[in-house]
């Protein structure tokens, strides 16, 4: 299975990215953020960093750039583009999925090790996963989602929430909401499943030494799921 | 032509940095301070000498890349 990730000017989990994808046996290519076109690919991950400095907004410039609309173009005719952290706040300025990205409630750089629970399975990231709730890791200042009433009432009925922030046994309380993200919201899907935007990094999960194998388990279901 | 725009946040989004600078300013004795929002100013030197015509394309820079109008609204407020 053919994967892509973005690299653009001040990303830093593009090889990251790259290493978790290649570890599962995706054939990974780093993308450049100013090539006109995106090679075959069967995923695109825009991956975590701090795109353009952050000038603007997270992920404004970053999602005018040369390459994006090859993205867009990918996503709009059912490619599986997932977006991690500064990846979502790119996205999210695409519009490919509703709401934006908020300064932390509490003007906080979060980086620590946070515990999401799945909403549905019924994507190609999460189906056939055996567990509700994964650990994953969170490093950011823009990741309070928001959105409006309106998109909050499309979001659920379409059921696009892809995860929510809980604690350890899958309860989704306001204390185990890290960034003051409306309703404890993690991660969005678009309305047809196929675009995913999460601030938690599955990537940094992926070594059993260094931290814990919940990345594993959702890059290797991920492969199957593509095949 | 130089055409300003102000970007501000709309009423209901959380705004953590004004809620901040609101307490530091009672801190500072700054009493009589009901609110403050903060938002961002641009000023952008167009390449058009029709006011009119400088006006609409600063607007939709501001509707395409300036402003999220998710949460937040722009304001064209001077033209030289």
């Amino acid at each position: 299975m053919k994967s892509s990730v973005i690299t653009f000017p001040g990303s830093n989990c593009d090889r990251d990215m790259d290493v978790a994808l290649k570890k599962f046996g995706f054939k990974n290519k780093m993308v450049w953020h100013n090539d006109p076109e995106l090679p075959k690919s069967d995923l695109v991950v825009l991956p975590g960093g701090f795109s353009y400095g952050d000038y603007l907004r997270c992920g404004s410039v970053a999602s005018k750039s040369k390459i994006m609309q090859s993205v867009i173009n990918f996503a709009k005719s059912g490619g599986l583009v997932m977006g991690i952290c500064n990846g979502f706040q790119i996205l999210v300025e695409t519009g490919l999925v509703p709401g934006v990205l908020l300064r932390n409630k509490y003007l906080e750089f979060i980086c620590k090790n946070v515990f999401v629970k799945l909403d549905n399975k019924d994507n190609p990231y999460f189906k056939n996963l055996e567990k509700d709730i994964f650990e994953f890791h969170i490093a950011h200042n823009e990741g309070n989602y928001f959105c409006t009433e309106d998109q909050l009432k499309e979001i659920k009925d379409n059921n696009q929430v892809a995860i929510y922030y809980c604690n350890n046994d899958g309860k989704i309380e306001e204390e185990f909401n890290p960034n003051g993200s409306i309703k404890n919201i993690a991660g969005i899907l678009n309305k047809e499943k196929n675009v995913l935007g999460m601030m938690p990094h599955p990537e940094r999960m992926i070594d059993s030494c260094l931290s814990g194998e919940d990345g594993s388990l959702f890059f290797k279901n991920l492969l199957n799921n593509i095949k | 032509m130089k055409i300003s725009a102000i970007i501000t946040l709309k009423k209901d989004v959380l705004d953590p940095q004004g809620k901040v600078i609101h307490q530091t300013l009672e801190g500072m004795n700054f009493k009589n301070v009901n609110e403050v929002r903060q938002g961002k100013y641009f000023e952008i030197d167009v390449n058009e000498n029709d006011p009119k015509k400088a006006k609409e394309i600063v607007e939709d820079m501001c509707e395409k890349l300036l402003a999220n109008l998710v949460i937040e609204n722009y304001k064209i407020i001077e033209i030289q």
